[in-house]
């Protein structure tokens, strides 16, 4: 009653459910549909010879030739000649963590003084930052040199990047190498590895407005990105539901606008401990404000941010999105947006824009005298433009880069050719990202990625079988596409099952971003990510399963 | 003595539903809903440091009795979530007590097919009644209870008059440990999950294919060959009992599974013999069919398993499997074809394993279980008297099937509309709310036969990591369905704000469940 048979009976049982269309059974039917029909092959797990390395490197010798290692001798130190010594404590922290999840935080206690160590064992990894400044404390970017040259043999292993960013991914990199033999001792085979990664972007959505998200949930999955090599974490903070962010110039804004006051909402304390948890593990925090579209929350402690909507001639109550017409508006969000580039260290930030619904635009009166005002006609896609012109004005003042999501490009806005675009719509996508890198933006995909759907079987396989760069144009063109972020979109998702459902299923988009482009044996994937995924829970993230089978140790986060 | 006792719950009864339609947005926190009760509108709180459980003086079972002394214990800490020991402090409030009566002390057995769940309750100031025929029926109540009392940031109450009993009498959850191996503790978990939704069944689909957790007594091999790994992914005897000793506090049958004759490629590991070799040509391929129904060697090891499984799960009903038998293998096997010759099956498969299904139907009865199978069994038998329980899981026209199988005069139970491992939209929870069990033609002593329905967690796709949020709350929403009155909760969109609230309560008890749709719960889930 359960194996392949409930295949088809799942179509069946869908087909009868459209039947019976209910206001909760929504339009995501629809999606859920077209993924289920994609059949997916069953795979058969044989050990990959790269055995659970993931994302793959881009290149790696591996030999037989095996070393032990002990949790009482083995230790990851500075090399002589790193430029981030004992003062780098991001390094510090890596180092610590990295030991914790090789040998297990329990273990440290067995230490077997006096042991001595033999021929075979391997006792140190030396990290070697090579460039003269290191970044140890600087924030992670762009352009930052992720690279690394990982070597391990006798009589120590050796990590050379020339930035600390390398360095972690190596580190990273170097405990994927370590598995335990059947006697559950740790050990390592002799490998080179040269590394650095396809895309520079790649990162993760988390959206904390349609359900608010503990601080203990995001930090557990910034600290899952780092073991992905995920670099950047895109927060989509406050949307129509509701404003958890808890703004220093504005506090009514979460006062009036966030879940709950003091239970659901970020305070700049919590803001900053997400930011210096990220980039002691190498990611960007690139924080999302949308406008004018999706600001209900917005309104509530913002009085005359948004557009009042009319029925017949008089005010219905309701309100739009952003009012576009009101110097108000402009003053607000230049405070605002000054607020933001301060307490977030990165060079983006993300300004939406996105489905901007035009009838309440339409409904009043002002506004249509506005656009008269401005010979705008009847195309509101113009009065889109001109707010989004203005906001891009006041942005660029704060000496920020943004990115915003591709109707602000679709919908002919005016955009400086430093704007990324952030294409979403339509699973292939592949026609918009040709237009977008034609019209010379620089671009970020996330169309295929909305893991905020689900399905039956093993669609992690779709969202690996992605090509990015595989649409119509010149080599130019390609070199625009930055990177891809996998999208959660939360109306379904809060605590309680973000974890299991963003993991292993983002790890696919992991290895998309991070390996070479022939990277794309499914095979050797799923054998690789089968180990990978029961890694993730021996560190305590509740990845969910590929398929039947078991992980030496099962989650007991229960 | 208990004629009486229904008597005036009849009237209870008729005076509730006499002022039921005014009331039924005031009891809205109760998930599922009773099916018939009044309350009033004031509302008084509720102390911890006033608050007692306590036995009627008429009550069969008294201080001493097992199930229900744990259950008070439990109950207090789920009314009181925020109640630490020790505060200590004078107050004005009145003491509340709960006084629970029992018909028939029934403490230190087990729930099973027969046993009433039926209660009523009353709460007045000051103190609750709870009457119930059995210590089950008073969980129930108990349980119910704990979710009338309100809890913005004080606990209060409101009176209320009760009566309510279950609409179908087997409401069960399938989980499977074979395709994944969940921790004991996981089980545990999802039991107390149960228990607030009121299921009354853990149909554990224990073994399959891909592993044997089950470590058995007689036969140890199986588990140490064919389990996932032979010392942590197992269930010993000890494990076992956890589980349902665990499972009788809370008023939860254990119903253990061991589908055969297909699905059962794990036994092959630790038994050889058991299953068919599959021919290739003239030899024998290496591979491994179904069970080998030719041998009797097969029949002597099935009756000392289920010996075993029939005296260390004390439940009346065993699950007997055989679903999805594959032909092919025996098909290949010349000595499975010389046995159809010998038994004149002719080259009809379904007989051989009719023969078989019948053969461990006959040992199972020899135990005095009642034997569930799935319902392939049943469709492809001819002399049907033999089966007892047929549970309907196949997609298409169910209740067609249901329909069928209460002509045959034999029991139902339906699965089919709830295979919840398939994921979704978590508001797809309508599509298992929505559903109509006796949705058939046929008399009522047809429809009496079916006897309830069951939510299905496959595990190919599901272990500790996902389980909880992919049940939760979404198998709530059969729970309904399985308990209440069809006509009050016929509608989705009066369901839905009810299933909202409990939501939350669940995330307060300590449960993984998902949200339904966006929004928010006062104490957002805490773990990872």
């Amino acid at each position: 009653m359960s194996t392949t048979l409930k295949f088809t009976a799942l179509l069946l049982a869908l087909s009868l459910c459209r039947g019976l269309r209910h206001d909760y059974i929504d339009n995501y039917i629809d999606n859920y549909i077209d993924e289920v029909t994609e059949e997916e092959a069953e795979l058969v797990a044989q050990p990959s010879k790269y055995g659970s390395l993931w994302p793959l490197p881009q290149k790696v010798q591996l030999s037989e030739v095996s070393f032990k290692l002990t949790s009482s001798s083995f230790r990851i130190v500075d090399a002589k000649d790193s430029t981030a010594g004992p003062s780098c404590s991001l390094l510090q922290d890596a180092y610590r963590r990295y030991y914790e999840y090789m040998f297990g935080i329990a273990k440290r206690q067995q230490l077997n003084k006096g042991r001595r160590t033999g021929p075979s064992e391997l006792t140190e990894l030396q990290v070697w930052i090579t460039s003269p400044d290191s970044e140890c404390d600087s924030y992670p970017s762009l352009t930052s040199d992720e690279s690394y040259e990982l070597s391990v043999n006798q009589p120590y292993a050796v990590l050379k990047a020339p930035k600390v960013w390398g360095a972690l991914h190596g580190l990273e990199t170097f405990s994927q190498l370590v598995y335990e033999d059947e006697y559950g001792a740790k050990s390592i085979n002799s490998t080179t590895i040269s590394d650095f990664p396809r895309f520079a972007h790649r990162g993760i959505l988390l959206d904390s407005s349609r359900h608010f998200l503990p601080i203990k949930v995001i930090l557990a999955n910034l600290e899952t990105m780092a073991m992905n090599k995920i670099n950047v974490f895109h927060w989509h903070i406050v949307d129509d539901q509701s404003f958890p962010y808890l703004s220093r110039t504005f506090p009514q804004l979460s006062q009036q606008g966030a879940y709950h006051p003091y239970t659901h909402v970020y305070t700049p304390a919590d803001v900053k401990m997400v930011i210096e948890f990220a980039r002691l593990r190498g990611i960007r925090v690139i924080p999302e404000f949308d406008t004018p579209g999706h600001t209900q929350s917005w309104g509530k402690g913002q009085p005359d941010l948004l557009t009042p909507c009319y029925s017949g001639s008089k005010p219905s109550g309701t309100f739009g999105p952003v009012n576009p017409i009101l110097n108000t508006t402009y003053d607000f969000m230049s405070q605002f947006f000054k607020e933001i580039s301060a307490v977030f260290p990165d060079a983006y930030v993300h300004l939406g824009g996105d489905e901007v619904d035009f009838t309440c635009w339409k409904s009043n009166p002002d506004i249509q005298k506005f656009m008269d005002q401005q010979g705008f006609g009847q195309d509101y896609s113009k009065l889109e433009s001109f707010y989004i012109q203005k906001l891009l004005d006041i942005v660029t003042t704060t000496e920020k880069g943004y990115t915003i999501w591709q109707e602000v490009f679709d919908n002919g806005v005016k955009l400086k050719p430093d704007t990324v675009v952030h294409v979403w719509i339509g699973g292939g996508s592949n026609e918009e990202m040709g237009k977008v890198t034609a019209a010379g933006y620089t671009t970020i995909l996330s169309a295929p990625w909305y893991l905020d759907y689900i399905s039956y079987a093993q669609d992690w396989q779709k969202y690996y079988k992605v090509e990015p760069l595989n649409f119509n144009g010149t080599e130019a063109q390609k070199k625009l596409v930055i990177g891809g972020e996998a999208c959660l979109w939360g109306e379904y998702v809060d605590a309680t099952n973000l974890t299991p459902r963003l993991w292993p299923r983002a790890s696919a988009v992991a290895e998309r971003l991070w390996s070479a482009k022939d990277v794309t044996d499914i095979n050797d994937a799923f054998s690789r990510l089968s180990v990978h995924r029961c890694r993730m829970v021996d560190r305590g993230i509740p990845a969910e399963p590929l398929f039947s089978s078991y992980c030496p140790h099962e989650y007991k986060g229960i | 003595m208990v004629r009486s006792g229904r008597y005036t719950r009849l009237n209870v009864y008729l005076l509730i539903l006499s002022v039921l339609q005014l009331n039924l947005h005031t009891v809205e926190g109760v998930w599922p809903l009773p099916q018939a009760f009044t309350s009033s509108t004031e509302r008084y709180p509720l102390n911890p440091q006033a608050f007692y459980f306590g036995y009627g003086r008429q009550s069969a079972a008294q201080q001493g009795c097992s199930v229900l002394d744990s259950a008070f214990r439990r109950y207090f800490s789920l009314i009181f979530p925020d109640y630490t020991d020790g505060r200590l402090h004078f107050s004005q409030y009145k003491p509340f007590t709960v006084e629970v009566s029992i018909d028939h002390d029934d403490c230190e057995g087990y729930p099973n097919e027969d046993s009433s769940e039926r209660y009523n309750l009353s709460v007045s100031a000051g103190q609750a009644s709870l009457k119930a025929e059995t210590v089950w029926g008073a969980l129930r109540g108990l349980e119910t209870f704990s979710q009338l009392v309100y809890q913005n940031d004080f606990a209060y109450y409101r009176t209320l008059l009760m009566l309510n009993f279950p609409r179908f009498q087997f409401r069960g959850i399938l989980l499977d440990t074979s395709r994944h191996y969940l921790p004991v503790q996981a089980i545990l978990k999802t039991l107390d999950a149960m228990a607030y939704s009121k299921f009354n069944v853990f149909h554990w689909h224990i073994v399959d294919d891909p592993s044997f957790p089950y470590q058995s007594s007689s036969f140890p091999d199986l588990s140490s060959k064919g389990a996932f790994h032979p010392m942590t992914h197992i269930y010993t005897q000890s494990d076992v009992r956890r589980v349902i000793s665990h499972a009788r506090l809370w008023g939860i049958r254990v119903l253990p599974e061991f589908d055969s004759p297909g699905h059962t490629t794990s036994w092959g590991k630790g038994q050889p013999g058991l299953l068919t070799p599959c021919y290739n040509g003239g030899t024998p391929s290496g591979t491994f069919g179904p069970v080998n129904p030719a041998l009797p060697s097969t029949y002597q090891f099935m009756a000392r398993l289920f010996k075993e499984v029939s005296s260390v799960f004390p439940d009346s009903y065993i699950h007997l499997g055989g679903d999805e038998v594959d032909f092919s293998c025996w098909k290949s096997n010349p000595d499975v074809r010389a046995f159809m010759q010998k038994m004149g099956f002719g080259s009809d498969f379904t007989k051989l394993e009719a023969f078989y299904m019948e053969n461990i139907v006959n040992i199972t009865s020899a135990l005095n279980k009642t034997s569930i199978v799935w319902q392939d069994v049943f469709d492809y038998h001819e002399r049907r008297s033999s089966l007892s329980v047929v549970e309907v899981w196949r997609e298409g026209c169910y209740l067609c099937e249901v329909r069928r199988v209460a002509k045959a005069g034999l029991r139902v139970i339906l699965a089919s509309p709830w295979y919840l491992d398939l994921p979704g939209p978590t508001h797809n929870w309508a599509r298992y709310y929505t559903v109509w069990p006796l949705a058939f033609k046929g008399t009522e002593e047809q429809k009496k036969l079916v006897i309830g329905g069951e939510v299905c967690m496959w595990g190919e796709y599901v272990d500790a990591t996902n389980l909880s949020p992919r049940l939760w709350p979404r198998a709530s929403a059969a729970a309904e369905r399985l308990w209440s009155d069809e006509k009050q909760t016929s509608n989705v969109d009066k369901a839905f704000p009810r299933l909202q609230d409990f939501r939350c309560k669940l995330l307060r008890r300590g449960i993984q469940a998902e949200p339904l749709y966006v929004g928010h719960c006062k104490h957002e889930y805490q773990g990872v």
